[in-house]
């Protein structure tokens, strides 16, 4: 702003910042190369190729006899069920903490410029938007499968705590999201609301959630996406779906099997990026 | 619909008359396969209440804390928690070696269509450029539709328990995704220095190296961070199939029921992430500024 009236913009300059974070980047590199003894000319010398090439040949041609079709049908079907429940769920979770993680609502913004809160008010108000954030941030930071490893101690084997791992870390996901969503809403029809005297709960239902409903579902169908993914690799763990069965085939040698259940990921994956995207254009 | 007073067709917006009936189809649609996936997945609310599940869930409160923060078992554990981001560095710097030059290859304005090749025969676009294109498409969406676990746990098999199988399965998986980010982003690019570089004559590599660069490189290293950062997740836990960090420990405290080490090593994994978190944001948010 204080620049005088340049003719060109100056051309960016790589300052010293820059090739600091360059050499601290090589070092980093460097370091991690040597911890994890990366034998990559192994990998890549005739031998490590001759076995890949090898390992490729006899996942050929994919087992398409009836029971391996089946077993990847019945497969697809729950890992398909863990994720669309565990999604659905996750929306439910996230929606009421993403509320409490929104400031704007909770303690500061137009909403509160007329009516100042208390000191008392306002200091609880602080503390649930506190322990809310921390418990997304807890939520999310767990990996779903290690949620998976969780509940699976807890309840079982079986697809429920697949579902429950997707549910509660996706909803530490989308609670983020929605309530970064929620804090960028448009204030004007919010104001409008205000000066026609409707409460907060109103304003919320009818000022601020219709603009950021588009969003919402746009975030959920993507992390559906993602959950289909993760879905299918729960049954590591003993969530059952598709990952059980490929645990199975790669621990058996059974590679023909292995290559039909990785089709069966690759189509279920694709169909469903298909039918998100699809779904999004439609709704948002 | 009424008809206009100018007498405008009736069916000039067909496309209105069928909205009313999508949402209800839609909505039933929805509530027909959440009742089908809800039997389907064994969902049993009833099951987290029940005894079983409440004595796990009190043994495990009871037995983790106080977590484990013994200097001999923190010292053991330094060494999974370096590896771990040690994998994730390594990994993503395969990703970006097999990502780059597959995603520079799968971009269609680069290698077959587009402004780089008006004065190109079709045979020498089908056969130089679309053939090279379609192929590392394939190649690309076969690595990413893959999950890195299984990855992980074919690696496994192949090399041996490790970090190595750990690095591999990220260097593949996520090498898939970004060359894919990576020729989204080259096929978004702005095309009018292109046009404007095309005008005075540059060479092809000219109008890549000054005209496609300079408008992805940010966007590039951006998304590569983000990368990474998801790449310090998956290695924490791509132990759990044997391949190195701090999964492996998670798993080998939890099948032994060492619960107080497990706390440890959760929070271990929390600080890591959260950290890792705050790192990339700072990172990012300094390179997206101009």
């Amino acid at each position: 702003m204080t620049a005088g009236p340049a003719k060109t913009a100056p051309r960016p300059r790589a300052g010293a910042g820059t090739w600091a974070a360059l050499a601290g980047l090589a070092a980093l590199v460097v370091w991690s190369y040597q911890g994890v003894d990366v034998r990559l000319g192994e990998l890549l010398g005739p031998e490590g190729l001759g076995q890949i090439a090898a390992y490729v040949a006899r996942l050929f041609p994919p087992d398409l006899s009836a029971p391996a079709l089946r077993s990847a049908a019945e497969g697809a079907v729950e890992t398909f069920a863990i994720s669309f429940v565990g999604s659905v769920l996750a929306v439910v979770i996230a929606l009421p903490l993403a509320v409490l993680t929104t400031r704007t609502l909770l303690y500061r913004g137009i909403l509160y410029e007329g009516q100042a809160l208390s000191g008392r008010g306002r200091l609880a108000r602080v503390a649930i938007y506190a322990a809310a954030r921390a418990l997304l941030n807890v939520l999310r930071t767990i990996p779903e499968v290690l949620w998976a490893l969780i509940f699976v101690f807890m309840v079982g084997l079986g697809p429920f705590p697949g579902v429950l791992a997707l549910a509660v870390h996706t909803g530490g996901v989308l609670g983020k999201l929605f309530g970064e969503v929620l804090e960028e809403v448009e204030p004007r029809p919010v104001e409008a609301l205000m000066s026609t005297g409707a409460s907060r709960l109103r304003i919320l239902l009818y000022g601020v959630l219709p603009q950021a409903a588009p969003q919402f579902i746009a975030y959920a169908l993507y992390r559906w996406e993602v959950n289909i993914r993760a879905a299918a690799v729960m049954g590591f763990v003993g969530a059952g779906g598709l990952g059980q069965r490929i645990h199975i085939a790669i621990s058996l040698f059974l590679e023909n099997q292995l290559l039909t259940l990785i089709l069966t990921i690759y189509l279920m994956v694709t169909l469903v990026d298909w039918l998100s995207g699809h779904l999004r254009r439609r709704l948002v | 619909m009424a008809p206009t007073p100018s007498g405008a067709p009736v069916d000039r917006f067909p496309a209105s008359v069928s909205k009313p009936a999508f949402p209800w189809l839609l909505t039933g649609a929805f509530l027909l396969t959440l009742w089908a996936s809800l039997r389907l997945a064994e969902v049993d609310p009833g099951k987290l209440l029940d005894p079983d599940a409440l004595g796990n869930v009190a043994r495990f409160a009871r037995e983790s804390v106080p977590p484990d923060l013994t200097p001999h078992f923190l010292g053991l554990m330094l060494r999974p928690l370096v590896e771990t981001v040690q994998i994730s560095v390594m990994g993503t710097v395969i990703a970006v070696l097999i990502g780059l030059p597959l995603g520079l290859l799968a971009t269609s304005s680069l290698t077959w269509s587009g402004i780089l090749h008006e004065r190109q025969t079709r045979w020498g676009r089908v056969l130089l450029g679309l053939m090279p294109y379609a192929v590392s498409r394939a190649v690309l969406s076969a690595f990413r539709s893959i999950p890195e676990y299984v990855w992980a746990f074919m690696f496994v098999r192949a090399v041996g328990l490790g970090p190595f199988p750990g690095v591999l399965a990220i260097g593949v998986a996520y090498g898939g995704i970004l060359g894919k980010v990576y020729s989204e982003i080259l096929e978004n690019v702005d095309p009018r220095p292109l046009e404007a570089l095309h005008a005075q004559g540059a060479s092809k590599a000219g109008i890549v190296l000054y005209g496609v660069l300079p408008q992805t490189v940010p966007l590039f290293v951006s998304y590569t961070l983000y990368r990474w950062e998801c790449a310090i997740r998956a290695s924490a836990i791509l132990g759990f199939v044997g391949a190195g960090g701090l999964g492996q420990q998670v798993e080998l405290s939890m099948r032994m029921f060492q619960f107080n080490e497990v706390l440890t090593l959760l929070m271990l994994l929390f600080a890591l992430v959260a950290a890792v978190d705050f790192v990339s944001a700072r990172l990012r948010g300094r390179i997206a500024r101009p």
